[in-house]
């Protein structure tokens, strides 16, 4: 087994809010090796954003991390004091979000916002030289294919498309991502042809720089020829993790298996039946499995205890009590 | 066979004025719904296609072109249209969760649209408040909860079910499942599938979900800036697509099987933006992004023609005669 980046072992996060405590994760692991490709898949409001807010540690303040460890390079993320923590932002991992809308400052300039980004990470040591900053961040709009750097770079956000606004993020995001780049569902905002752009920027770069990726998205399509390893999570844990081809061809856990019948093909056949019911309620979710009461499989007991992750070959491994039977 | 049409739009043009110009948001743009049947719009976002869809329910007047709708003409605003016909025709929006009055329960937005139409007698709103809801799988109990308690499937079948309320022949449905999940969005549809066999509905169906489309339209059109570019029989038109857009459109759908990779047609990457309704380009509109782009295409704005039986196509690379 290689070397890993990034090891998240059984991470539980929960938030303190007015009604009392909101359980969203709950022993959520994974892990993620040099230049690995990795997607997480999951329906709206399942933690996987939450979870890598945990990895990059910007949780909002009212969170609560009581339980699990976050390795990175050897180093546990969650010990990390705050300017070790800076650092990492600064030279090894960056996150693009899925609104650029929203992660662009609109009373900027693109330029000011990511010159000063460059100034950040690029020259820690010696007083950086205004022409060369710029340079840099040219250099960086231009390996996000945006056409006529220049300009952007007197642009406001608002000026732009979408799509430009999202190579914008992403260009900022590689300023600093050199070991690790997390996009969160970088192309749903999108149009569908737009999105088709951006994925394939995406691979080009982090094949070309040698970058290891974690790809959220709900879009099940959209991670499919991207990664390698996926991930599906439900209700702040991790259901089911095998190799990209192995899970779509045999998913063995029953919300993966609903969820991949759930999306309708282009060569028809109809709408099929979705999964009824919806995600509990962070605030009095009980100790079973997550998933029991959507279940049509669930026995008693699966109300009763979570079901471990269990390893049933070629790096496949799923948390269900009947996943043999079902 | 126009015995059967229930819906047919001829030469719809909507024009807005804006300080920085016209906006040709919707172009020209002939179409027809037949009884029981589903049509699809669909184009990425600043196509025109929902705005092919409120001129339809009269949120706004066209500008020119004609509406008509069970053999009567409705190309006006909603506010000159008898509303005898008003009941006829129903919207369900794309975001249940701005769709539907926060500040009202379940039961009085169910109930609102039957005390508007009068289609109870006075103390049975109620009990018909109850059958929607049966219709639409909400428990009972629902009806004095607000819609923000609701998760966006649950919002989504109220939306629905106000639309249900006053036996419409006609819904407009504007991407009534891009804002939910793949297994809520599932339940929505097989829910919409039903209710139109049931009623007897004819559908506009508004997204920009192609994988969709295929398994709800009977027929589908692709519109681009305004205009349509092409529209056929669904089989048809994903098994043999025309227009280089359609192509484009294909080509970057997300899909999880082999047999769907198979369906696709030759890849043609996907490159540029659509352009700003102020200034769309000569010619054709899409010309800029086109692969096959030719000298005449700058020039010359193409027709409609009939390639094939029931397939039409508005491209140069397809020429009339």
């Amino acid at each position: 087994m290689a070397e890993q980046l990034l090891e998240v072992n059984d991470l539980c996060v929960n938030y303190k809010v007015y009604e009392g405590l909101l359980r969203v994760l709950n022993g959520v692991s994974l892990s993620v090796g040099s230049k690995e490709k990795v997607g997480i898949i999951g329906e709206s409001g399942c933690g996987k954003t939450t979870t890598m807010k945990a990895v990059m540690r910007i949780l909002a303040t009212n969170a609560i991390v009581p339980n699990g460890t976050i390795a990175y390079k050897g180093s546990d993320l969650l010990k990390l004091g705050r300017q070790e923590l800076m650092r990492l932002h600064r030279t090894s991992m960056s996150m693009i979000f899925q609104d650029p809308t929203a992660a662009l400052n609109p009373v900027f300039k693109v330029g000011e916002q990511l010159k000063d980004i460059v100034r950040y990470s690029e020259f820690t040591s010696n007083a950086p030289n205004r022409q060369e900053v710029r340079t840099k961040a040219v250099e960086l709009l231009k390996s996000a294919a945006l056409p006529e750097p220049e300009r952007i770079l007197d642009s406001y956000p608002f000026q732009l498309s979408g799509g430009m606004r999202q190579r914008i993020c992403i260009a900022m995001s590689l300023a600093s991502a050199k070991d690790l780049l997390i996009a969160d569902e970088p192309g749903t905002s999108l149009d569908v042809t737009i999105e088709d752009q951006i994925m394939r920027l995406l691979k080009q770069i982090v094949e070309d720089r040698g970058l290891s990726v974690i790809l959220i998205s709900h879009s099940i399509g959209a991670v499919k020829g991207f990664v390698t390893k996926l991930y599906v999570m439900y209700a702040g844990t991790m259901i089911e993790e095998a190799p990209t081809d192995e899970l779509f061809s045999n998913p063995v856990h029953p919300y993966t298996q609903n969820l991949l019948k759930a999306v309708p093909k282009l060569t028809g056949g109809g709408v099929p039946e979705g999964i009824a019911g919806r995600i509990p309620s962070y605030l009095t979710i009980g100790d079973g499995c997550r998933f029991a009461s959507r279940c049509r499989s669930a026995k008693e007991s699966c109300h009763v205890h979570a079901p471990p992750a269990f390893d049933i070959g070629n790096g496949h491994r799923v948390a269900c009590f009947h996943y043999g039977d079902i | 066979m126009s015995a059967e049409e229930i819906l047919t739009v001829k030469g719809l043009k909507k024009y807005f004025k804006t300080t920085r110009g016209i906006v040709k948001a919707v172009d020209d743009v002939s179409f027809s719904v037949m009884k029981n049947e589903t049509v699809g719009l669909v184009g990425e976002s600043g196509s025109g296609k929902s705005t092919v869809g409120h001129v339809v329910m009269g949120i706004y007047g066209p500008t020119a072109g004609s509406i008509t709708f069970m053999g009567n003409d409705i190309s006006m605003g909603v506010g000159r249209r008898p509303k005898e016909l008003k009941k006829r025709l129903q919207i369900v929006f794309q975001d249940p969760a701005s769709s539907l009055n926060p500040r009202r329960t379940i039961g009085q937005i169910l109930e609102l649209p039957l005390r508007v139409h009068h289609l109870a007698p006075e103390g049975k709103y109620a009990e018909r408040v109850f059958e929607m809801m049966d219709l639409i799988e909400l428990p009972r109990e629902f009806a004095v909860r607000y819609p923000g308690e609701q998760g966006g499937g649950e919002k989504q079948a109220v939306a629905i079910g106000r639309a249900l309320a006053t036996r419409p022949s006609f819904i407009v449905l504007d991407e009534p499942t891009s804002a939910l999940d793949v297994s809520i969005q599932a339940k929505i549809i097989n829910m919409l599938m039903r209710f139109q066999k049931e009623f007897d509905l004819s559908y506009l169906f508004i997204t920009h979900n192609l994988s969709l489309m295929r398994n709800v339209a009977q027929r589908v059109g692709i519109m681009y800036l305004g205009k349509i570019v092409e529209m056929a029989g669904t089989p048809e038109f994903f098994s043999n697509p025309l227009h280089p857009y359609t192509k484009m459109l294909l080509s970057a759908v997300p899909v999880i099987t082999r047999e769907e990779e198979a369906l696709k047609p030759e890849k043609i990457t996907s490159t540029g933006e659509i352009a700003g309704a102020l200034n769309v380009p000569p010619g054709c509109s899409f010309h800029p992004r086109c692969p096959f782009v030719m000298d005449i295409c700058s020039k010359v704005v193409p027709s409609q023609i009939e390639y094939k039986k029931e397939h039409y196509v508005a491209c140069h690379l397809y020429p009339s005669t």
